[in-house]
């Protein structure tokens, strides 16, 4: 009985020294709340991939992904994407390392990146809109429209989280275990990339 | 400048810190790995213009994309390298909606014949 009471306040111990969150296996909450969000948002975008799969043949003759799609341009939104994931992993190694100063340079290259790849978006959105791709179209427009626009938020969504999280860590508004939070803010991150690699090949690289 | 000390005060602070900062690989790892990931995003698009794949074509694609995607998740996200609860909770999500999906699109194109 006494170990089990040693046990149990052992993670407390450990997540009070760094203002953390401990469950009882000795995981951060933090951590396995994001995993477990990250694991509810595969369903989110397992949805919206599997419809346009379904979709992407309804469209008229000169409105359809062959006609449309700029391969070497959203091949390098991709690959600035991918970029970012590398600057975020840099982040994080940097603030697991206790250098705050890099980590905050890290984590604005981060969210300038992801802002380049939103504007090649808003772009290419805008591009097709004029080539007379409405969200109504088709199908296959409305099906598209979502997904990538879908994606697209969630990216914006990333760059507010890096950004606030850069100021908050200037202003040392940041409690506990600062290299935590910017690990959770990078698997985040990193999951809007791995679902940027599905997209990539499954909507743009495979032909209709 | 006293952002990095306020909360480490304690020597076991500094010893569970050193100890994050063992999990995972070293900087240039983390570059290496990106510049991988690099390349074979190069060769999905050189393989989209190419004829010579075939049949190839999508498969190779479809693995192109797996190598990527699990590569991110695992030394990225450091799935390797964490509890494996947190492996758990990922794929369960995972398989879950690929295997729901796969389901709808397999009665989806039941149903169209």
């Amino acid at each position: 009985m006494a170990d089990t009471a040693v046990l149990a306040d052992a993670p407390a111990d450990h997540g009070d020294a760094h203002g953390e969150h401990h469950s009882s296996t000795g995981l951060s909450n933090n951590k396995l709340a994001m995993w477990l969000f990250l694991g509810s948002e595969c369903l989110l975008f397992g949805g919206l991939i599997s419809t346009y799969m379904l979709y992407r043949g309804r469209h008229s003759e000169n409105l359809g992904p062959d006609q449309l799609w700029d391969i070497p341009f959203t091949s390098a939104s991709s690959f600035v994407l991918l970029m970012s994931s590398l600057t975020m992993v840099l982040a994080v190694s940097s603030a697991h390392r206790r250098n705050l100063r890099n980590a905050k340079i890290w984590l604005a290259v981060t969210a300038t990146l992801g802002s380049l790849f939103v504007a090649g978006q808003v772009y290419e959105f805008t591009t097709f809109y004029r080539e007379g791709l409405g969200f109504t179209t088709s199908l296959f427009s409305s099906s598209f429209y979502t997904l990538t626009g879908f994606h697209g938020v969630h990216v914006t969504v990333g760059i507010i989280m890096l950004l606030s999280l850069v100021a908050m860590l200037s202003k040392q508004r940041v409690h506990g275990d600062k290299a935590e939070t910017v690990e959770m803010v990078g698997l985040y991150w990193h999951f809007v990339d791995v679902v940027w690699i599905l997209i990539f090949t499954l909507v743009y690289l495979i032909p209709a | 400048m006293s952002t990095e000390t306020v909360d480490h005060t304690t020597e076991a602070g500094h010893a569970e810190h050193d100890e994050h900062a063992d999990h995972g690989w070293s900087d240039g790892k983390y570059i290496q790995l990106a510049v991988i990931l690099a390349v074979i995003t190069g060769l999905e698009v050189y393989a989209s213009y190419a004829d010579w794949l075939g049949p190839a074509f999508i498969p190779s694609l479809i693995i192109m994309m797996v190598v990527k995607f699990v590569a991110v998740v695992m030394f990225f996200m450091h799935l390797k390298f964490d509890n494996k609860i947190f492996s758990w909770l990922f794929y369960a999500g995972l398989f879950l909606a690929v295997g729901v999906y796969v389901a709808l699109l397999v009665t989806f194109q039941f149903f169209n014949r």
